[in-house]
């Protein structure tokens, strides 16, 4: 397995990690760059929401690295589908919803991609990218995105679905329900858990009674993975193989377990000091993805302290674009309200 | 013609369905070589195969949203509910799901599942095998909420359930299953959803109903006719969307109004059609709206005596009749 913090500092050279992987230095740079993008575009939405024109943010602080990585995998090895969790908003950027897209989702403008101020940010469906995310009742999806991996089958397709949830999500019957189906009929779907030791505020401890969510897996009749998510090579390397596994003969099914860190509280509503000692968070920053992939990259030769001002700089203009643009869209016109209760 | 019972013909309806279109699958406990517990889906995996007919485990939520991610790719999903009383574990995933994705993403995802469910009492089936459920239903927009009382009306509501491109729920009075006969087309015919069917012609009082209570009401309005009184009896079959102009036209022409379910009378679906009658055809009324069903029971009970003591008969519908007759 490829180990980010146990590489020594090596020349440029084939023997690099990321090549063994088939990785480029200019793949591993955009990697970094949609990373640095969706951090700034969260730390950006943080500030709009405390000026009161975001009513709400779901963090992606602290599994971009793991949300990049998979969606990485997934665009390299091609057709798969998503049913995606609220806070992938990396995901989202690799699969190509730009900057103000991500703004007016977070706005509620009509503009949205998803629902068009029809819902929270990124629920509903968009075709173009291919996303599906359609409720806040955690763990509900899985059966939705079993349900479509089932018709991929059925109609001799070779999509592969791809579902995300959070720990906490995974404590949900339907959760249970979908997996255990999925294992019966060897579904071409792998089940991916971003796995940040808490549900909002009640700790893994209380939410299950092992370490390691991918130990289910073998219950439900497939194999499953507890990865660093900090470890972006190990998130390639696994998704890859588990979409690989998918779509294969006597495949089906895999349970990826990235064990991330939630930088940020819950939410924008959410208050972690209650429940997060000073020692807790600090100790998760220091497993702050960023900073572990810059150093690899910095390490390794593939940029150059002068090359990450750019890319920074860059990012920082593209979100000013962004929100600008994002104030100007109009909101979604009350006319609207009842329209697509039914289907024609 | 031949005369079929009404699960007959609901197993005829998803025969020819499933013939006619490789997208229409059926999935739940016990539907493959079982046939499903009420045999509607008898023969059907032997003709049809494993992948288009699929014996789940008992785990209903996972039934219902398999089914929304089946309609989200595409296919036509029928899923059987075993009894209305199972349907609580998938409530989420129908009222909360189901109901909510064509809104929720502005048009761009679209449903096309139905949910067959077997409810209502007269069987001794107790408090969890005898459950009307339709007024937890008939609050949910989104939803399409079908509940047939006769074979024709069966067979022909269940293909336009089918290929309606909405989550549609399509209720099926159990004792009407094999006690109800009637008159049904060999071959294709459907039934447009959201309209009710005058079900006897009538000028004294109109008698709103149906499912198996619509049967019971027939019968009371045949009894009152021989006491002097014109009993008009409206099969509403459809529940969500409610067919106004049919409710209203009847009301006004005879100007006084019995509604009767077998689901509790507090909340339930007669609540709604006495509103939309009082709201718009008030001045044609010679009497107060009323309503006969269910007791505030939180289930039929088990022993025979209570459960005579919670259902709608003849007698209890026919004296509701005469008294409005006389006010």
């Amino acid at each position: 397995m490829a180990q980010l913090k146990e590489r020594p500092a090596t020349s440029h050279s084939a023997s690099l990690p990321h090549h063994d992987l088939s990785v480029s230095d200019s793949q591993m740079l955009e990697l970094y760059s949609k990373m640095v993008l969706a951090r700034g575009l969260d730390e950006r939405l943080w500030a709009l929401n405390r000026q009161g024109k975001v009513p709400l943010l779901a963090s992606c602080q602290g599994l971009e690295s793991a949300s990049v990585g998979n969606a990485f995998a997934a665009l390299q090895e091609g057709g798969c589908f998503f049913f995606s969790y609220y806070r992938e908003l990396p995901l989202r950027l690799m699969l190509g919803l730009s900057p103000l897209d991500i703004m007016v989702a977070h706005y509620g403008k009509a503009a949205d991609a998803f629902n068009a101020g029809r819902q929270f940010l990124f629920q509903g469906y968009s075709p173009k990218h291919p996303i599906i995310i359609n409720s806040n009742v955690v763990g509900s999806s899985l059966c939705h995105a079993t349900g479509y991996a089932l018709g991929c089958k059925t109609l001799g397709e070779d999509t592969v679905v791809l579902v995300s949830f959070g720990d906490g999500g995974s404590s949900e019957g339907e959760a249970h329900e979908a997996m255990n189906f999925a294992g019966i009929h060897k579904l071409p779907i792998v089940f991916i858990c971003y796995n940040n030791k808490l549900a909002i505020s009640v700790p893994q401890r209380k939410q299950m009674a092992i370490d390691n969510l991918a130990d289910r897996a073998p219950g439900y009749g497939f194999p499953g993975y507890s990865i660093d998510g900090m470890d972006i090579l190990s998130v390639i390397k696994h998704t890859r193989e588990a979409i690989q596994r998918a779509r294969s003969k006597d495949g089906g099914p895999t349970l990826l377990e990235f064990k991330v860190e939630r930088l940020k509280p819950h939410t924008s509503d959410d208050d972690d000091r209650k429940y997060r000692t000073p020692e807790e968070l600090d100790l998760v920053r220091r497993r702050d993805p960023l900073p572990i992939f810059r150093s690899y990259l910095l390490e390794h030769g593939v940029i150059t302290d002068e090359q990450d001002r750019l890319i920074q700089a860059q990012v920082k203009e593209k979100i000013d674009q962004a929100t600008e643009a994002a104030e100007k869209e109009p909101w979604p016109d009350p006319s609207t309200l009842l329209n697509h209760v039914y289907s024609p | 013609m031949a005369a079929k019972s009404v699960i007959e013909a609901i197993r005829e309806a998803m025969l020819e369905e499933m013939r006619a279109d490789s997208r229409v699958m059926v999935l739940g406990e016990d539907v493959g070589k079982r046939g499903g517990v009420f045999l509607a889906t008898q023969g059907f995996i032997e003709e049809f195969g494993e992948a288009r007919v699929i014996d789940t485990p008992l785990a209903e939520a996972s039934i219902a949203g398999i089914s929304v991610g089946l309609a989200f790719k595409g296919l036509r999903p029928i899923a059987e509910i075993q009894f209305s009383d199972f349907w609580w574990p998938a409530c989420n995933q129908i009222i909360g799901e189901a109901s909510r994705a064509h809104y929720g993403s502005n048009g761009a995802l679209s449903v096309p599942m139905v949910v067959r469910i077997p409810y209502g009492g007269g069987v001794l089936g107790g408090l969890y095998h005898s459950q009307s459920i339709e007024g937890y239903l008939y609050n949910t927009p989104g939803l399409k909420v079908i509940t047939p009382a006769t074979p024709y009306d069966a067979k022909g509501l269940l293909k336009a359930s089918i290929r309606d491109n909405n989550p549609v729920i399509f209720l099926e009075h159990k004792k009407t299953y094999r006690a109800v006969r009637g008159e049904v087309p060999d071959g294709d015919y459907i039934i447009p959803i959201g309209v009710a069917d005058v079900k006897r012609q009538g000028s004294d009082i109109s008698l709103f109903s149906y499912g198996l209570t619509m049967h019971y009401s027939l019968e009371a309005a045949a009894r009152l006719e021989k006491e002097g009184v014109s009993v008009e009896v409206v099969d509403l079959r459809t529940l969500r969307p409610l067919d106004k102009d049919t409710i209203l036209a009847s009301a006004r022409k005879t100007g006084k109004v019995l509604i009767a379910h077998e689901a509790n009378v507090i909340g339930g679906v007669g609540a709604e059609v006495a509103a939309i009658i009082a709201a718009d055809a008030f001045e044609y009324l010679d009497a107060p709206i009323h309503r006969i069903g269910g007791p505030d029971a939180p289930g039929m009970a088990f022993a025979p005596t209570l459960e005579s003591a919670y259902m709608l008969n003849p007698d209890k519908i026919s004296a509701a009749l005469r008294e409005l007759a006389a006010y």
